[in-house]
């Protein structure tokens, strides 16, 4: 049977979270369909098409899905979910948000933030802050799956989906979106970086993050992540927090800069190809961790760091 | 307004969790168990909205084992102002969960279930959008600000961009993010008051619910370990090593 993929966009392109799903789709294995719900998403849909394993794409195209909201997509979801073995989403605030109450409605478990599949009915999933992975079989006709973006590769462009529309299902008009404070960048997404420079409390203020981090970032064209401690000190918003709760990265590189490594943030980070940290506590568990450490005080290493750099 | 809060009884968040020797599940026995923190903020919301005079009453519910009374005094404390256990033996997965609630939600019939986003053994982050769902409620996750007027809710969501404002209709299931708020301590007097509150005791049967486990653990293993590399003297040994061995800059 097909496995139907919830797919993020801004109704102009696919979000790359859904790529890295499109892949655990297709280990699961089975014809792979992507649905695109959204508002003049005709862009998205095209885009989804090209989609490399992706046989299929359904669009359903209606004011009421601009903003995603999770009554109307779940209730969507639910309305074609019979056809699939298997829903998946990409584990990102969307998906969190809507797939759990897709699952209630199917009366089916969720298996959520999948980092393997060993079959098709068979799932590896970190528990614990990741301190225990656990592998569980679900005895569901349907599976509803969030899918952990770092655990699988992003599928490649190359696809030649066909598209056909869908129909619309009623607005429930439950939650409704006031506004949105997205934080502006040009640096990669957190979660797609290959270089991510990180900072914690150790920075001391938001003015020292900025000023201390952003050369560095911008030297090795790196996105800038945060601890929860440097979060909640107000140094920077939510959206840099690396964490349990926060992102999940795996970048080639990781530079933890005054972070001590709770290990709550290190669930957040701990597969990254390779971890530099520098930190002036020699005992921070965060050098447990680092394929690289530098004990100092950053204030020093800094600068010259970045004169090493060039 | 009533608000139900859910609480459920954890390992507590500084024991560093071990797997069993048969790999069935993680060691339970003589480990610290606490509420979930993610709850505790649900908690102390919910006590500064009826302080605010805004709630009236608020009713904390807890889902597992006998001992799951005292994760139901530790919401007292804090000020919920009574408890209802379902008692069961039976590991409880979110829907079970949901469907519990479900039944006490149509009993108590609150304004608002103000849950944890997730809790942090099975970090499923699932029991508050299935509870929306079934009661067929809006729902608004990942709470930092919570605004009660009326009829309407008005919430502030951390999402993976920066942040998002939504309105929700009541009733409305809402779930509770890291900085919603910090939860207080509770007061030895305030702890021995929650001891006379309250505290029904009800079980999965008697509310109709079926909470047989839809998933099976086949095993549980700790994850490869990293292991601590090396050490570097300083800025200029650090940028070798990643060029020439790493290979990453």
């Amino acid at each position: 049977m097909a496995i139907l993929v919830i797919a993020e966009h801004d109704n102009t392109s696919i979000k790359a979270a859904t790529l890295n799903a499109v892949t655990a789709a297709t280990k699961i294995g089975g014809d792979v369909h992507l649905l695109v719900a959204g508002s003049a998403c005709a862009a998205a849909a095209e885009a989804a098409a090209r989609i490399a394993g992706v046989s299929k794409v359904l669009v359903a195209d209606a004011g009421h899905y601009a903003d995603q909201s999770p009554e109307n997509l779940a209730a969507l979801v639910v309305a074609n979910a019979a056809a699939y073995a298997c829903l998946l989403a990409g584990a990102t605030t969307i998906g969190k948000n809507f797939m759990p109450r897709v699952a209630a409605l199917l009366d089916v478990a969720q298996i959520s933030e999948i980092v393997a599949v060993e079959s098709p009915d068979t799932f590896v999933r970190p528990i614990y802050a990741g301190n225990v992975v656990a592998t569980v079989r679900s005895t569901d006709p349907i599976k509803v799956i969030t899918v952990r973006a770092t655990a699988f590769e992003a599928a490649g462009e190359g696809g030649s989906a066909v598209i056909e529309s869908l129909p619309a299902g009623p607005d429930l008009a439950q939650s409704r979106l006031v506004g949105r404070e997205l934080t502006k960048s040009e640096r990669p997404e957190l979660t797609a970086a290959k270089v991510i420079v990180a900072g914690g409390r150790g920075l001391g203020s938001g003015e020292n993050f900025h000023k201390l981090l952003e050369p560095l970032a911008d030297k090795l064209g790196a996105a800038l992540g945060a601890s929860r401690a440097a979060v909640d000190a107000g140094f920077v918003p939510n959206d840099y927090q690396v964490g349990q709760t926060g992102k999940i990265v795996a970048p080639q590189l990781y530079i933890a800069v005054g972070i001590s490594g709770a290990i709550q943030h290190l669930a957040g980070m701990k597969d990254s190809k390779v971890i530099v940290a520098i930190n002036k506590d020699a005992e921070a568990p965060i050098f447990q961790v680092a394929d690289y450490g530098l004990v100092g005080d950053l204030f020093d290493v800094l600068p010259a760091l970045l004169k090493e750099l060039g | 307004m009533k608000i139900l809060v859910p609480v459920k009884r954890v390992v507590d968040y500084n024991v560093k969790v071990r797997v069993k020797s048969d790999a069935s599940d993680v060691e339970l026995a003589n480990v610290k168990m606490s509420m979930n923190p993610f709850d505790e903020i649900a908690v102390e919301e919910a006590v500064r909205l009826k302080e605010a005079g805004i709630a009236t009453e608020v009713i904390a519910v807890s889902a597992g084992v006998l001992n799951c009374q005292e994760t139901l005094r530790t919401a007292m404390a804090i000020g919920a102002d009574r408890g209802i256990l379902i008692q069961t033996d039976i590991e409880l997965q979110p829907l079970a969960v949901a469907k519990l609630l479900k039944a006490v939600c149509e009993k108590e019939k609150p304004q608002i279930v103000l849950c944890g986003k997730q809790a942090i053994d099975d970090d499923a982050n699932q029991t508050g959008q299935m509870l929306a769902g079934l009661m067929n409620w809006p729902q608004a996750t990942f709470a930092s600000k919570i605004v009660v007027a009326g009829q309407l809710a008005t919430v502030t969501r951390e999402i993976d961009g920066g942040l998002e404002t939504v309105e929700v209709p009541l009733p409305a299931v809402l779930t509770a993010d890291l900085r919603l708020n910090e939860p207080r301590y509770a007061t030895l007097p305030n702890i021995m008051k929650a001891k006379r509150k309250p505290l029904e005791t009800t079980n999965p049967a008697a509310l109709g619910v079926d909470v047989t486990p839809r998933l099976k653990t086949l095993k549980v293993a700790e994850p490869a370990k990293r292991t601590a590399g090396i050490k570097v003297a300083d800025a200029a040994a650090l940028v070798m090593k990643l060029k020439t061995e790493a290979k990453v800059i």
